[in-house]
């Protein structure tokens, strides 16, 4: 009944992994080049280094807090390439790979995280990239309904998977608990919605681990539900690749889908967060030799990558937050406006008279206060 | 067309529904057996053969997935109308309308809309089992981003769905249900903005308001009190959300006594909101502190005891005598 391994390409010393179970796999995987499988080792670089100086902001108090996808980035960069240009994806708020793959600026997601607006950019300005859900799987809903307007249009179905349109949403081992996760899985089977559900299960809910959260494998439960399932390795990003690549071009024919990427949070869950109260050493440490990073840089040295290549990620990827932290220091406050402008779409007559209300009172204190 | 013509409640919604669901192919209808069964007091009949499954969307059983789903409709550009099948039935999709629906757009910095309605049947007087008489206006009317309005006419239920189907904001749209067989006739426009208050019957000495199906309750009273020698005026609020403050407060400037009804339970209520504001703003025009007549702070009896629960007439006349005898 349930599979014994998750779908994996490359073992965790990046060799090649050959069966006859995963050819199907291997061949989408093929369509990756090499140029391709080295960018996408420099989109995981970018986003480790992001993320580290993302934490080392909130350390120092520039950050309210800091949300690390440490280990993750293998699950993610996977589906990242494997989503075509005209599908749309709903993040949880752990999925920074994904939002800076589809052009959201390393600055849009500090400013959640020091205070300054609870979105960062908006899908108008980074098209198909919604922005960070943080009461945990309310979005598998708003994706699941996306896709059932993207079947209501037509935009799905047609068989050409280069136009056709499909969604992803991305969540936790913890989220699948919640009952708007279950809701999304009921709707998507119910109108054969355009939508794959991307469950990174990194094996802790903050401090409860999976085994919590089901006592049975959460594709598997995924199948009671109606759903096209799939079991990952997550920590390879190969596997990421074919399995999203191959279940989103079903979804997008109206066949809707779950994958669950086996991974593992190798950072705390934010920087309030102190694993070392609730899991061993031994077992970060068990999780860290199967770093997605590694695995995939040792792949591409078998394929012929110089160690000058990679280190010239390393560099771009160490400059980038560089820069990313110099910007973060310098960028301004929030304006007090960004308070009321935004609730309505419409005139509202409460909202405006609390507005002029406080600024009469700031303007009270004369132009020195 | 229905201009002009006499019709229960019921039948103004339904006629609303379907010339929103005509003017526009963006409106779909969502709910529990909204579909072939026309909804459980039958307000979306016919629509169903008329639009057809992609427009009349009968949903699975849950409120939370309902809302939700919505909100990633409006996303994609649709303008879904969501039925809830009873006012106590709306609880399960709570937070997707007051942390997803109600924040979405301030959330996007006012990139994305949610032009989205949510009808909620709500209210006593019908003799029905728990969880499906309640009133739960002041949770909603208590949230920022949403907008809540009720209507008491048939006039309008109609005109009143047709603005909330167009704006652009979320809109909790409360149908007064012991009101849905009440006939009015509906005019071929509306006669008022979606969120004003209106005058329902014009008085000297007391100013009466409310919402929904207490209007009617509000209406009796006046008449009884015209008997009695005291000339009532009724407002209907209308809009709970925001509250069009000006005719509420000129009512009571001109009345000096005012007595704020309805079946919610009072305490941190939509009436306690007009209470306090007519009290702010009206303060050197009244005679009586502004009185309140509201559902006890209970859970909603057992239906032999609604009429006790609920507000009447006679409690309103109470309330009356008490602003008079100031």
């Amino acid at each position: 009944m349930t599979d014994a391994q998750p779908i994996r390409l490359l073992d965790e010393a990046g060799e090649a992994v050959v069966t006859a179970e995963n050819e199907p796999w291997r061949a989408i995987a093929d369509e990756l080049s090499t140029d391709d499988r080295l960018a996408m080792h420099g989109e995981m670089l970018r986003t480790r280094r992001f993320d580290v100086e993302a934490g080392h902001l909130q350390r120092q108090g520039k950050l309210g807090l800091w949300v690390p996808s440490l280990g993750q980035e293998g699950a993610q960069v996977g589906a990242a390439w494997a989503a075509r240009p005209q599908d749309t994806l709903f993040p949880s708020y752990r999925e920074h790979l994904i939002a800076l793959h589809r052009g959201v600026d390393m600055l849009q997601i500090i400013d959640i995280f020091r205070g300054a607006a609870h979105g960062g950019w908006s899908p108008t300005e980074v098209p198909g990239m919604r922005i960070y859900s943080l009461v945990i799987a309310t979005h598998a809903l708003h994706a699941t309904g996306y896709a059932m307007g993207i079947g209501l249009d037509g935009a799905s179905g047609t068989g050409d998977a280069s136009a056709d349109e499909a969604v992803m949403a991305f969540y936790g081992d913890g989220a699948a608990s919640q009952g708007d996760a279950s809701e999304g899985l009921v709707f998507a089977a119910s109108y054969d919605a355009p939508i794959v559900f991307f469950v990174q299960n990194n094996k802790w809910a903050i401090s409860v681990p999976s085994t919590r959260q089901s006592r049975f494998p959460l594709h598997e439960r995924a199948r009671g539900f109606g759903l096209a399932a799939a079991w990952v390795d997550g920590n390879d990003p190969l596997a990421s690749f074919a399995v999203s690549r191959r279940m989103l071009d079903d979804a997008r024919q109206g066949r809707p889908g779950y994958i669950e990427a086996d991974t593992y949070r190798m950072g705390a869950h934010t920087t309030s967060d102190d694993p070392t109260r609730y899991r061993s050493r031994d077992e970060e440490e068990a999780w860290a030799r199967r770093d997605p990073i590694a695995r995939l840089a040792a792949h591409l040295r078998s394929l012929g990558v110089d160690d000058a290549a990679l280190a010239e990620q390393e560099q771009r990827a160490a400059d980038e937050a560089a820069d990313m932290r110099r910007r973060a220091l310098e960028a301004t406050a929030a304006a007090s406006d960004d308070i009321f402008d935004h609730v309505y779409a419409e005139p509202h007559p409460l909202v405006a008279e609390q507005k002029a209300a406080l600024a009469a009172f700031e303007a009270s204190f004369g132009s020195d206060a | 067309m229905i201009a002009g013509q006499s019709m229960p409640i019921a039948k103004a919604l339904n006629s609303a529904l379907r010339e929103a669901m005509r003017a526009d192919e963006k409106v779909l209808l969502m709910g529990e057996d909204i579909g072939p069964l026309g909804g459980v007091f039958r307000i979306t009949e016919g629509l169903h053969a008329e639009f057809g499954d992609r427009r009349v969307l009968d949903t699975p059983l849950a409120e939370s997935g309902i809302i939700g789903t919505a909100i990633g409709l409006a996303m994609r550009g649709y303008r879904p109308v969501i039925e809830i099948q009873f006012d106590g039935f709306v609880y399960p999709g709570f937070d997707q309308i007051v942390s997803q629906l109600a924040k979405m757009r301030a959330r996007h910095r006012g990139a994305v809309s949610m032009p989205v309605v949510i009808r909620i049947p709500y209210g006593g007087h019908i003799g029905a089992v728990e969880h499906h008489q309640e009133s739960p206006e002041s949770y909603f009317a208590h949230t920022a981003g949403l907008r809540v309005v009720s209507p008491s006419t048939a006039n309008d239920a109609h005109w009143m769905l047709r603005q909330a189907i167009e704006s652009d904001d979320p809109v909790i749209f409360l149908e007064p249900k012991a009101k849905y067989w009440t006939k009015g006739e509906v005019l071929d426009a509306p006669t008022a903005a979606l969120h004003a208050a209106v005058v329902a019957r014009e008085g000297t000495d007391v100013t009466l308001i409310g919402h929904g199906a207490m209007v009617h309750v509000l209406l009796q009273a006046a008449e009884i009190a015209a008997g009695e020698g005291t000339s009532c005026e009724v407002v209907d609020v209308r809009s709970l959300s925001p509250i069009d403050w000006a005719p509420l407060v000129a009512s009571a400037q001109r009345t000096g006594r005012v007595v704020v009804a309805q079946e919610a339970p009072g305490h941190a209520s939509v009436g306690s909101e007009i209470a306090a504001t007519i009290a702010e703003r009206a303060f050197y025009s009244l005679e009586a502190p502004v009185q309140r007549v509201s559902g006890f702070d209970t859970p909603f009896p057992p239906a032999q005891l609604e009429d006790v629960y609920l507000p009447d007439a006679d409690r309103v006349l109470a309330a009356v005598d008490r602003a008079l005898a100031h």
